[in-house]
């Protein structure tokens, strides 16, 4: 049996690949990516192979030819935030640098399958957030002027419609009456973990190495320049680190000697046993701190509130989802019918004004890309994309610069707890 | 469900009841401090895996602030203790280290600018109960 790194790898994927596969009862499918032994250096090292890593690595490669590039991971790929989600992609963000990004990763999503040779499933079925307080309305209506003038379509409907829209849903309250939504028709949800899959795989074809069960255990750096990592499978060097891991950013930043305005609570979600199709577009509901969406499989994905302390245990707090079922249950009767399959934590890092953080950081050639808090998965494409060109250039370009880390220093905020306080 | 034993009125209460407040033992900089100390203060966070003090609130209790020491990634508890301090108790301090060896604790923690160490603070014990008229 051959060594990892010298397995077969597939080809293209195609019709032709799966008619051919077919006549030899599918024989010839080689790895989607390679699992090679670390070089002792490298020009860039990226750590954390989740979705937002490998976007990086990926776009290093496709827009700044750059392919010397390790991402490591300590656990296996995909297997933290980006495997826990609820597969959410919207952009209908208040504030014009949080349109900007997340409105390019939706549109980077939009043609990501075909892009990395990649079935991920997107899925833009539509996106309502419902307004069920009269401040909820008034906030929501504000965001629909703010997404037309950033060109963000999204519009708002009014509960007649939103009956149509989804049958489902109870809008008389009592509690929490629907007041109307805001609707944004190009969101939806993706597949989660193929999206980590495809990138992978897009990086392991342009010579990346991805080093999985490889933990980071301390970083190098002299006279203020970061100089290697060294890790469970040794040291390696690099000129470039980026650090993308979400959850742990703080204990990553301590290892390189600075703090972050970070904190990791732990956000949950939970899914029901499969039932048939009922529910063709994605509902949030941040009053009641519940989301709601049907995967293609027919199981309910719900999305629950977080810890309000620090938390790594990627479990949470079993009160959050007897709030987020209680409540989601008045607007949605037909939930009470269900019995639930799973339940699960992701460590999430919040920022304080729960934005993200893409950033140059007090040591040189350290970038950080991180704070995408509760909502990380629908920023992929747009996050790789920024992170990418900070970590190429040295220099955020246009869609990262409003998201350095001097914002806090300078009081110059981009406030999303509004929109994003918790359902994301 | 997290259960902390609030120093002021010895209920163990269960999280539901507690209101958490972020990171405990903070250096407050205000006015005349420099830009870099008061963005520390304002918003960088040790936000530790493993152990971390942190401030609670009983809110559904007596309605004091009071501190604990816990463990981020186990839940474990190791202790709860008054919030007039600036530094967290020796004897608790001492049980982590038995708990957590080689742990040490962070230097907000255990460098103050006064000095001073928990033990200075126990002369100043717990305040008495307000009482209402």
């Amino acid at each position: 049996m051959s060594a990892p790194h010298t397995q077969r790898r597939s080809g293209r994927y195609s019709v032709f690949a799966i008619a051919r596969e077919a006549m030899r009862l599918h024989s010839g499918w080689g790895r989607a990516w390679a699992s090679p032994e670390p070089r002792s250096r490298y020009q860039v090292v990226i750590v954390g192979a989740g979705g937002h890593g490998l976007a990086t690595a990926y776009y290093l490669g496709k827009n700044f030819g750059i392919t010397d590039v390790a991402v490591i991971e300590k656990g296996w790929l995909g297997g933290g935030n980006t495997g826990r989600n609820t597969t959410i992609i919207r952009s209908n963000y208040l504030q014009d640098p949080s349109a900007a990004i997340y409105d390019k990763a939706l549109k980077l999503y939009e043609t990501l399958s075909q892009d990395l040779n990649y079935n991920v499933m997107f899925s833009p079925r539509g996106l309502i957030m419902l307004a069920q307080t009269e401040h909820e309305k008034r906030g929501y209506l504000r965001t629909v002027n703010a997404n037309l003038l950033q060109g963000v379509a999204t519009r708002w409907v009014e509960p007649a419609e939103l009956g149509r829209l989804v049958p489902i849903m109870n809008l008389a309250g009592p509690r929490y009456p629907v007041l109307g939504g805001l609707y944004q028709e190009r969101g939806g949800t993706a597949r989660h973990d193929a999206v980590a899959w495809g990138y992978a795989r897009a990086c392991s074809d342009m010579g990346m190495h991805i080093i999985q069960n490889c933990e980071v255990t301390g970083v190098e750096t002299a006279g203020g320049r970061v100089r290697a990592v060294n890790t469970a499978k040794g040291r390696i060097e690099c000129d470039k680190l980026a650090m993308v891991v979400a959850g742990h950013s703080s204990v990553l930043a301590g290892m390189a000697g600075f703090r972050l305005p970070i904190e990791s609570i732990a956000l949950q979600a939970l899914v029901s046993e499969p039932i048939k199709p009922c529910l063709d577009v994605v509902v949030m509901a941040n009053t009641v701190h519940g989301y709601l969406s049907q995967s293609d499989k027919g199981e309910m994905v719900i999305g629950g509130g977080t810890d309000g302390f620090v938390n790594y245990t990627q479990r949470g707090s079993w009160h959050h989802v007897e709030e987020t079922v209680r409540a989601l249950i008045e607007t949605f009767p037909m939930l009470s019918r269900l019995k639930m399959l799973r339940q699960w934590g992701g460590i999430v890092d919040m920022t304080g004004d729960r934005s993200p953080i893409l950033s140059r950081t007090p040591v040189e050639g350290i970038f950080v890309n991180c704070g995408w808090g509760t909502g990380g998965f629908k920023a992929i494409p747009g996050s790789g994309w920024a992170m990418a060109e900070l970590v190429a250039k040295g220099t955020p370009g246009p869609l990262a610069a409003p998201f350095g880390l001097e914002r806090f220093a300078e009081g110059r905020f981009i406030d999303e707890s509004v929109a994003a306080g918790v359902a994301h | 469900m997290l259960t902390l034993t609030c120093p002021y009125c010895g209920v163990a209460a269960e999280e539901t009841e507690l209101a958490p407040g972020g990171e405990a033992h903070l250096t407050r900089h205000g006015p005349g401090s420099s830009d870099t100390d008061f963005e520390g203060y304002l918003f960088a966070r040790q936000n530790p895996r493993g152990v971390l003090f942190e401030r609670w609130r009983h809110a559904y209790g007596c309605g004091k602030w009071f501190l604990a020491a816990r463990d981020s990634v186990t839940l474990q508890v190791f202790g709860a203790y008054p919030a007039q301090t600036t530094a967290p108790p020796d004897d608790l301090v001492a049980a982590i280290r038995a708990a957590r060896p080689g742990w040490q604790p962070p230097a907000a923690v255990s460098a103050h600018p006064d000095g001073r160490t928990g033990d200075d603070y126990a002369l100043n014990p717990t305040p008495a109960r307000d009482t209402l008229a």
